[in-house]
């Protein structure tokens, strides 16, 4: 069973996002960079699906910048055999070309199965697995939680959550895409001894101006904000039934939402 | 200037509120932009519901019908979809950044080699193309999208824009068209009620969250019975889905949804940074929690300073006489 994880590096969920005075971007200075969460579910699900098909290769595929190696290593750490890196130094990639380079890199390791995360929390699109999958002309489950390989590897029946508290049962026959939700199993902790291993498994550099050959970006990003801010309200004081009372009625009559 | 197509959702015989909120958008952009908005809805039968789009101003729409069509598959919606694409071509194609949504226009972007922008909050028609505000990092910053591909996507998120009654009683003319996709490696082999059936999240109109204040799975019963009677949906803080009280499908935040309600009501949430960007296009927001200093009364508009296990039982009280139920 031959696997591909797609991974990206993303700020923390605990950073506090600046912009850059310009309004060009986002400030990366004391950004702290992790793996995707999503993505972190993914790298934990091949590594499960690896071991129950007895065996095979999970592959990490990261579209980044050098620092992203970072990240990389700490999926190879958990367990995962190991990782190309598409260099974007230079490049400005959308969600398009980004689909583009790794659905070309994929495409020359021939995988079974790619798990990515469902989405990036840095853009929020919910785009680039899709692509990817497009352009391999792939089936594609999104969003998935709870995997389970055919005895003959063959068929992936897969969970979709989906609005509502409703789930589907999903059989998709490989090769496939699925984009992780979280799912029952948080991801392993790297141990030590799979820390001194990933410091020699190999990561292959690819350029994203060669896979791209031309193809150039469908959007652009400008003028970046911080949100409206939010001024603190009205702290109501006073007996509990009485403040309920008021909140109940300010709800209805001033701000008129019940 | 092309036409603008958009894809409209049902369920349960009915027209979903951000589809009627979207068919409004699409026929103000389309007016902007001199062209057509043409709706279209997938399902077994659905010209009936694709007629209704009339009353948005809607005048055209196509009802693709098929036994495949229902349960919903991405792969099967966006197949039948690009053969509707091909034949009437149209230079705007958008969606609710719905489940259903989100799953679809990401795989015709990349089958048209069009540029998508999902989630927006602000469209508009600029220089001929369309133009999108949208949030990233899940609200913690906005940012401007402009398309450089003449085929352009984008889905909106629910609760952005009005509902626009153009055409009060007026149908739309409808094009049935049999699709019937099949021979994907792809089937939905069953469909499972988990968890009984509560509008999801990102399209409810009242969320009432829980925190880990709420100390057990069996303590989110006051939030519950809160949300009934509001019919709202129940939602919560990472903290409370790590600490296991409830499952993910309810977390509000970065690495859960983000969400867009007119009255969020947080039961005994601090409000982290990642949580605070999950809910705060809410537009109404009302804090409960015991300390005085939470940064969360930093984003209420209403706040109470006190025991939620008093509180809750109270407000469903005053509730339930004002709405009486």
């Amino acid at each position: 069973m031959k696997i591909g994880v797609l991974l990206k590096q993303t700020p923390d969920t605990e950073t506090k996002i600046k912009i850059k005075p310009d309004a060009s971007g986002i400030d990366e200075a004391d950004i702290k960079w992790v793996i995707n969460p999503y993505d972190e579910y993914a790298v934990e699900e091949a590594l499960r699906l690896k071991e129950a098909a007895g065996g095979g290769e999970v592959v990490i595929v990261t579209a980044g910048v050098p620092r992203a190696v970072e990240s990389m290593r700490q999926a190879l750490a958990m367990g995962a055999d190991r990782a190309i890196r598409i260099d974007t130094e230079g490049v400005t990639l959308d969600n398009y070309l980004a689909a583009v380079c790794l659905a070309r890199a994929a495409a020359k390791e021939n995988f079974d199965l790619i798990f990515a995360g469902k989405q990036a929390v840095d853009d929020d699109c919910v785009q680039v697995a899709h692509g990817v999958a497009a352009l391999l002309d792939w089936p594609c489950v999104w969003p998935a939680e709870h995997y389970e390989l055919s005895g003959d590897k063959k068929v992936l029946t897969v969970t979709r959550p989906v609005a509502g508290g409703i789930k589907e049962i999903i059989e998709m026959t490989l090769p496939g895409m699925v984009c992780c939700d979280k799912g029952e199993h948080d991801p392993r902790y790297a141990s030590l001894p799979g820390i001194m291993k990933a410091k020699s498994k190999p990561i292959a550099e690819l350029k994203a101006k060669d896979l791209l050959g031309g193809e150039t970006a469908r959007v652009q990003f400008s003028n970046f904000s911080p949100p409206p801010d939010r001024k603190a309200g009205n702290i109501l004081k006073g007996e509990l039934e009485e403040v309920c009372a008021e909140l109940v009625k300010l709800l209805r009559e001033e701000a008129k939402v019940i | 200037m092309g036409n603008i197509l958009f894809i409209a959702e049902h369920e349960n015989g009915k027209l979903k509120g951000y589809s009627r909120e979207l068919a409004g958008k699409a026929h103000e952009l389309a007016g902007q932009a001199g062209g057509k908005a043409i709706g279209c809805l997938l399902g077994k039968e659905v010209a009936g519901l694709a007629e209704q789009l009339g009353a948005f101003g809607i005048e055209q729409a196509y009802a693709l019908e098929g036994a495949t069509l229902e349960p919903f598959l991405g792969d099967i919606h966006a197949r039948a979809l690009l053969a509707l694409i091909e034949k009437i071509k149209p230079q705007i194609i958008l969606a609710s950044a719905s489940t259903t949504g989100k799953d679809i226009l990401p795989r015709l972007a990349m089958k048209l080699k069009a540029g998508l922008t999902t989630d927006c909050v602000d469209l508009k028609i600029e220089a001929g193309k369309l133009k999108a505000r949208r949030p990233i990092f899940a609200g913690k910053a906005l940012m401007d999208v402009s398309f450089n591909s003449d085929v352009q996507l984008a889905t909106a998120r629910p609760n952005s824009f009005p509902i626009r009654e153009a055409g009060a009683g007026k149908k739309a003319s409808v094009e049935k068209i049999p699709a019937n996709v099949g021979g994907l490696r792809v089937k939905v082999k069953e469909v499972k009620q988990a968890e009984a059936g509560m509008k999801d999240l990102t399209e409810a109109e009242i969320i009432i969250s829980g925190g880990r204040a709420l100390g057990s799975s069996e303590n989110f019963k006051v939030v519950r019975e809160l949300a009934e009677v509001l019919g709202a949906t129940v939602g919560a803080s990472r903290a409370a889905v790590d600490a296991g009280y409830i499952s993910h499908d309810h977390q509000v935040g970065q690495t859960g949804k983000t969400v867009n309600p007119k009255l969020y009501i947080a039961c005994g949430i601090s409000g982290a940074i990642q949580h605070l960007a999950g809910m705060r296009t809410s537009k109404v927001i009302v804090a409960i929690n015991k300390d005085p200093e939470a940064p969360i009364f930093s984003k209420a508009d209403y706040g109470i300073v006190g025991d939620l296990f008093q509180i809750l039982p109270i407000l469903t009280v005053k509730f339930k006489e004002l709405l009486g139920k």
